[in-house]
């Protein structure tokens, strides 16, 4: 598992600034064409959460009445609801603006979430070792065994119905998968070199794990962070659906669920409900094709 | 056999861990878990009974001494709503959800694997450009999602199908093998295994295909090519055998990864397993039947798992046993 990231070590030690400016140089996967259509649709969807205020026609949750004071329910779109209205008179189309906003909040906050505390516990406990290393893998083998959505199901419950909970119930069964990986790429980095130089100098335990081996680590902390990402918006869209989402925000997996719970699919309204899950298919898919980018960077040998 | 009793007592531990964590969540649940069941309108005499019966007046570590014990005797405690013992009413649930999660992963495996080694002959072709995208696109779709536009399309629409449940109104069975043989039953079974197949054929398919490829390029297929075998030979009985491996212990994982995410599609059809049965007792608040629901589900989960290690570690006679962790 462990992978070879870098070929170069030989000036880290005496420039550790260098190392991270490497690192960072690696962040974004520009070299393969399906990284790059990933990362455009990633910015378009930035761009419509930043502008979400501008580029919506109505507000989302709000009771629309057309011009002769009638009840806007259930209208097919057109150009004054370009994606028509829901049972009771909301306008589709600024929902899935809004969604948008909510669906990518969640998504990159559980994202950075899930790999602050996977990069961290795996910088700790794969530099440190002994019990510190014993008691946190134990506790990742735990959190691997818990099945995902049954045990997110019961923590929204248990913790009450918001963004921050889902997040929360994310990142506690997530982490592992990116702890594991990033320790045992610790376990191979710490025994180079440049650390053996670094030791040699004097510099204290916290400066080698930080300024020298952690940037080492930075490419497999974002691969598993674009992979999170995805995650983290399919949950938040389960949930929502099973009822269990934030009744706060208005979010994709919320507009499912309104379509669903509100008949919507006998009376083929599929204007409503189709726009949500297509949303979630091409960012979820975008997730994809950066992954695949970040693997051909840390994995060369897997191209093809 | 050392490796393998390690392996045992690790799933042990594991559950035991998760059961803690449930009787602690739903312990210290907001609100008082009475709440949901006890009416207005009872008297404090009553309530105060309730409580004892339930076992809910003596203390946390009382409690969890108790729970542990029943637990290990298979006793799952009362549900609070139905007033029926948990364990049977899983029972009667579980069945369902294995018929569905088995059937899809079979013919999903099934379909994948064939797709898989072909997508690999077809490396380069305009085919893999177009497939290997759609592939990853069902992949990424939410499974419920697929779900409501197979509903909307074929079951409300065009008929075709039953709108959710697993039997017609009316329909009673004496057994499980007679509702196993219906015909009904296999007409409700359709769309859910139709979308749960759709959903779970991308992994099995990926994987055989980058091992093909990956085998394909072996010395040993190329010992085989210079040995003058047919092509037909070298990928079937050399190629393809080693390509499996992988994709037998997915497939093992798969269960337990399936039955974890049922939830969402047997929600979506109205079906009659475990996932459903733990959302509406986490909605309802019958907590007695949302831990069992849970814990039956985390048992297939980790056995799964354990099963998907030892298989690997059978099939791969190069794993170390000896260090893995």
């Amino acid at each position: 598992m462990a992978a070879q990231v870098d070929t170069s070590p030989a000036g880290a030690a005496a420039k550790p600034r260098a190392a991270w400016h490497r690192r960072l140089k690696q962040v974004l996967p520009t070299s393969d064409p399906f990284a790059v259509a990933g990362i455009l649709i990633y910015v378009v969807f930035i761009l419509v959460a930043i502008f979400a205020d501008q580029l919506a026609t109505h507000d989302p949750m709000e009771i629309l009445f057309t011009d002769t004071y009638k009840l806007a329910r259930s209208l097919p779109p057109g150009p004054d609801h370009l994606l028509g209205t829901t049972n009771v008179g909301r306008d589709i189309y600024s929902q899935l603006i809004y969604g948008t906003r909510g669906a990518l909040l969640i998504g990159f906050a559980a994202a950075a979430a899930v790999v602050a505390v996977g990069t961290l516990v795996g910088l700790v406990s794969g530099y440190l070792g002994g019990w510190v290393d014993n008691v946190l893998m134990r506790l990742a083998d735990i959190a691997l065994g818990i099945p995902f959505l049954p045990f997110v199901v019961v923590l929204a419950a248990f913790l009450r119905p918001s963004m921050w909970n889902v997040v929360f119930a994310i990142t506690i069964l997530l982490w592992p998968n990116s702890g594991r990986v990033i320790r045992s790429q610790v376990l191979s980095v710490r025994e180079r070199a440049f650390v053996e130089a670094a030791v040699v100098t004097g510099a204290s335990k916290a400066q080698i794990l930080f300024v020298h081996i952690a940037p080492n680590v930075l490419p497999l902390s974002f691969l598993y962070g674009s992979i999170a990402v995805g995650w983290a918006i399919l949950t938040e869209a389960s949930i929502s659906f099973l009822g269990f989402g934030p009744s706060d925000t208005v979010t994709w997996g919320y507009m499912l669920q309104d379509a669903y719970a509100s008949q919507a699919l006998s009376r083929g309204h599929y204007n409503w409900f189709v726009p949500p899950g297509v949303c979630i298919i091409l960012v979820v898919l975008a997730g994809f094709f950066i992954t695949r980018g970040y693997e051909e960077i840390l994995f060369p040998k897997l191209r093809r | 056999m050392e490796y393998i009793a390690r392996r045992v007592l690790y799933t042990l531990f594991v559950l035991w861990a998760v059961a803690s964590i449930l009787f602690l969540m739903f312990r210290l649940m907001p609100g008082d878990p009475r709440a949901a069941f006890i009416d207005n309108t009872f008297t404090a005499e009553q309530q105060q009974l309730l409580l004892v019966q339930f076992g809910l007046d003596q203390p946390l570590y009382v409690q969890y001494g108790k729970y542990m014990v029943n637990l290990v005797q298979g006793d799952l405690g009362m549900s609070f709503i139905y007033k029926r013992p948990v364990v049977e009413m899983v029972m009667e649930v579980l069945p369902n959800s294995l018929v569905l999660t088995l059937t899809s992963l079979i013919i999903a495996y099934a379909f994948g694997m064939v797709a898989g080694a072909f997508l690999a002959r077809m490396r380069g072709t305009w085919v893999e450009g177009v497939t290997i995208p759609v592939v990853l696109a069902t992949r990424a779709a939410p499974e419920f999602w697929l779900g409501m536009v197979f509903l909307a399309i074929f079951s409300f629409s065009l008929g075709w199908f039953p709108a959710g449940g697993a039997s017609s109104a009316g329909i009673t069975y004496d057994s499980f093998w007679q509702q196993l043989v219906s015909p009904d039953y296999w007409r409700h079974l359709a769309l859910p295994v139709i979308t749960l197949t759709l959903y779970l054929q991308g992994l099995p398919l990926l994987l055989m295909r980058s091992n093909m490829l990956e085998v394909m390029e072996d010395e040993f297929v190329t010992m085989a090519r210079m040995k003058g075998l047919s092509e037909w030979s070298i990928v079937m009985r050399h190629a393809a055998r080693n390509a499996l491996l992988p994709v037998a212990t997915a497939f093992a994982l798969g269960v337990g990864f399936s039955i974890s995410g049922n939830v969402v599609i047997e929600t979506v059809f109205s079906w009659p397993g475990i996932g459903r049965l733990l959302v509406t007792a986490v909605s309802s608040s019958d907590y007695p039947l949302a831990q069992g629901a849970f814990l039956f589900i985390t048992v297939v989960f980790v056995v799964a798992n354990l099963i998907a290690d030892m298989l690997y570690a059978v099939l791969d006679p190069r794993v170390s046993h000896g260090s893995a962790g």
